[in-house]
């Protein structure tokens, strides 16, 4: 147990060393928020149903927090420990395979929460972000959200050959949702059709669930989001455990 | 001594696909020894290695390390042996300290890994990144892991591949100075040099079997082969003069350089003072033996590079 609190210090240390991990997952939430604020403000509009921008866009850019986080940190890294030997040296200690993942989700877990937290407080100061839901329905939500996408940034590891191919796999997967799944480009914005077509993508479910979450409505009202990203985090736990490699 | 083995292996097989790495050997490690695996590359050395880990679930065969099967009861034997991988790499920004403190934490007993970055040349380099350590540095930094839990069992894999001399030689006391702390040190090396310094005994390996296995003195001995002597003289050294000699077999004079063939530990000393009883000056006087590299040759009939292109 000691064991596995110090690999997650040690991993805590090595995210505070890599600076791009730091600006996507702690920065450029800040720089999102600061753009579209600084053109659109975050007054009451109908179009958002008496919200503002901002307010309606929060959900969507802790989103992006995770997508970076699961399909940009974590498939890479995942499949770099493994191409490196890093995970084959480890083997030869007590650690269990468990523990080695572990320590990854939990610290850019943290990371990623901490990213969501940093985003909600600037956007309270400078644009009085208005929240109507329960921090609690927030938490669950973000927690679904994330450990979801995570389990499927282990599958995009445990499924390719190398470090590279899971960082081109993560791209492909990573850029069509940030922009399909309402994450940064709200759905509203959408022709009809294109609407249901996005359902397809896991992202779109984390957007629906928090946006939800965000603005006081009940999980009851997201049972799909819920069923959709619980089963894409029980596969994806199954298939990461199946296709973890030590080499 | 048959008896305190804590390295069995028997009958071990392991194979890739089409290609048998290891085909069926037999050897046991005693307590306390050095023993190497050597041979050329691809010649199954780190395949057998790492079944000792338990890295490798054998094909066929039997290992026991300490009592215990390496694949089975893992969790218990993990804690007993230390190994160095040829493979493998640290996180690139973790420092040397943060890497010997967690490796240390991941074991049930805590050692105290400070002296060991004295003892290995490390404390310098204690707040370096791993990636900005130097070839030696890093090999170092894995003996010390290797060592942080105060294992019975030492296996090093390859462990002075890339060094230059210097680091090499640097490597070789650090491994004399683990066995005199009563450690059991199992290693693979493909330079001959290596395992003649260093290992009491070696199972040289080829092409997945053992071809020869023993004390490197034992093995060169049972070759027969002949010492040489070879040295510069100036013109007009009479043959007979040295050929005559008791101990000596044979003498090849191309040029100004003679190549004396024979046997005994004597030769040396008949033929440094026939050539001085007969007035003759000489230089450059070197001695030659055989060496593991030959009982290679002998036993496999390639050289080791051959050996590694087979």
């Amino acid at each position: 147990m000691r064991g596995l609190w110090k690999l997650m210090w040690v991993e805590a240390k090595l995210f505070s060393r890599e600076p791009m991990l730091g600006f996507f997952t702690l920065v450029f939430p800040l720089m999102m928020l600061f753009c579209f604020g600084g053109i659109y403000g975050n007054e009451p509009n109908d179009y958002f149903g008496g919200l503002g921008m901002v307010d309606v866009s929060v959900a969507g850019w802790t989103a992006l927090v995770i997508a970076t986080s699961a399909f940009m940190s974590l498939a890479v890294s995942a499949a770099a420990y493994r191409e490196q030997g890093i995970l084959r040296r480890l083997r030869l200690t007590p650690l269990s395979p468990l523990a080695v993942l572990a320590a990854q989700v939990a610290v850019l877990f943290v990371m990623t929460g901490l990213g969501m937290l940093l985003l909600i407080i600037a956007a309270k100061l400078v644009y009085g972000l208005r929240f109507d839901g329960s921090a609690l329905s927030v938490a669950g939500a973000f927690a679904l959200g994330a450990l979801s996408m995570f389990s499927l940034g282990f599958v995009v590891a445990g499924l390719a050959p190398t470090a590279r191919v899971a960082q081109v796999v993560g791209m492909v997967l990573f850029f069509p949702m940030i922009f399909l799944s309402g994450a940064t480009i709200p759905l509203q914005a959408m022709q009809g059709a294109i609407r249901n077509y996005v359902k397809i993508l896991p992202l779109t479910h984390v957007v629906g669930l928090l946006r939800g979450a965000w603005l006081g409505e009940s999980w009851g009202q997201h049972l799909t989001e819920v069923a959709v990203l619980s089963g894409l985090l029980v596969v994806g736990v199954l298939i990461s455990l199946k296709t973890f490699r030590w080499e | 001594m048959q008896n305190d083995a804590v390295v069995t292996v028997a009958d071990l097989r392991k194979v890739y696909g089409p290609v048998t790495a290891v085909d069926e050997i037999s050897f046991g490690v005693q307590r306390g020894e050095i023993f190497g695996l050597i041979g050329p590359n691809g010649a199954g050395k780190t395949t057998t290695i790492e079944c000792i880990e338990g890295l490798r679930r054998p094909d066929g065969g039997r290992v026991e390390v300490l009592g215990l099967d390496p694949q089975r009861e893992g969790d218990s034997l993990r804690p007993r042996i230390g190994g160095q991988l040829q493979e493998s790499a640290l996180q690139d920004r973790l420092r040397v300290w943060e890497a010997l403190d967690l490796f240390a934490s991941l074991y049930g007993k805590s050692v105290d890994w400070e002296p060991l970055l004295d003892h290995l040349g490390l404390a310098a380099s204690r707040n370096t990144a791993f990636a900005k350590l130097s070839g030696g540095q890093k090999q170092r930094l894995f003996v010390a892991l290797a060592l942080v839990h105060d294992p019975e069992i030492v296996l090093l894999d390859e462990l002075t591949t890339g060094l230059d001399p210097q680091g090499r030689r640097g490597v070789w006391e650090l491994i004399a100075d683990i066995r005199k702390q009563g450690k059991t040190i199992v290693l693979t090396t493909h330079f001959m040099e290596e395992a003649e310094r260093l290992c009491d005994r070696v199972a040289v390996l080829d092409r997945g079997k053992i071809v020869a296995l023993g004390s490197p003195e034992a093995l060169i001995r049972e070759l027969g082969e002949e010492s040489r002597i070879v040295f510069s003289i100036e013109a007009g050294l009479d043959r007979e003069s040295v050929a005559n000699l008791p101990s000596v077999t044979r003498v090849e004079i191309i040029g100004e350089r003679a190549i004396v063939h024979g046997h005994s530990e004597r030769m040396m000393v008949e033929v440094v003072n026939a050539l001085s009883g007969a007035g003759f000056r000489f230089r450059d006087f070197r001695t030659e033996q055989p060496s593991l590299e030959d009982v290679f040759l002998r036993l496999t009939g390639r050289s080791m590079q051959e050996g590694e292109e087979a």
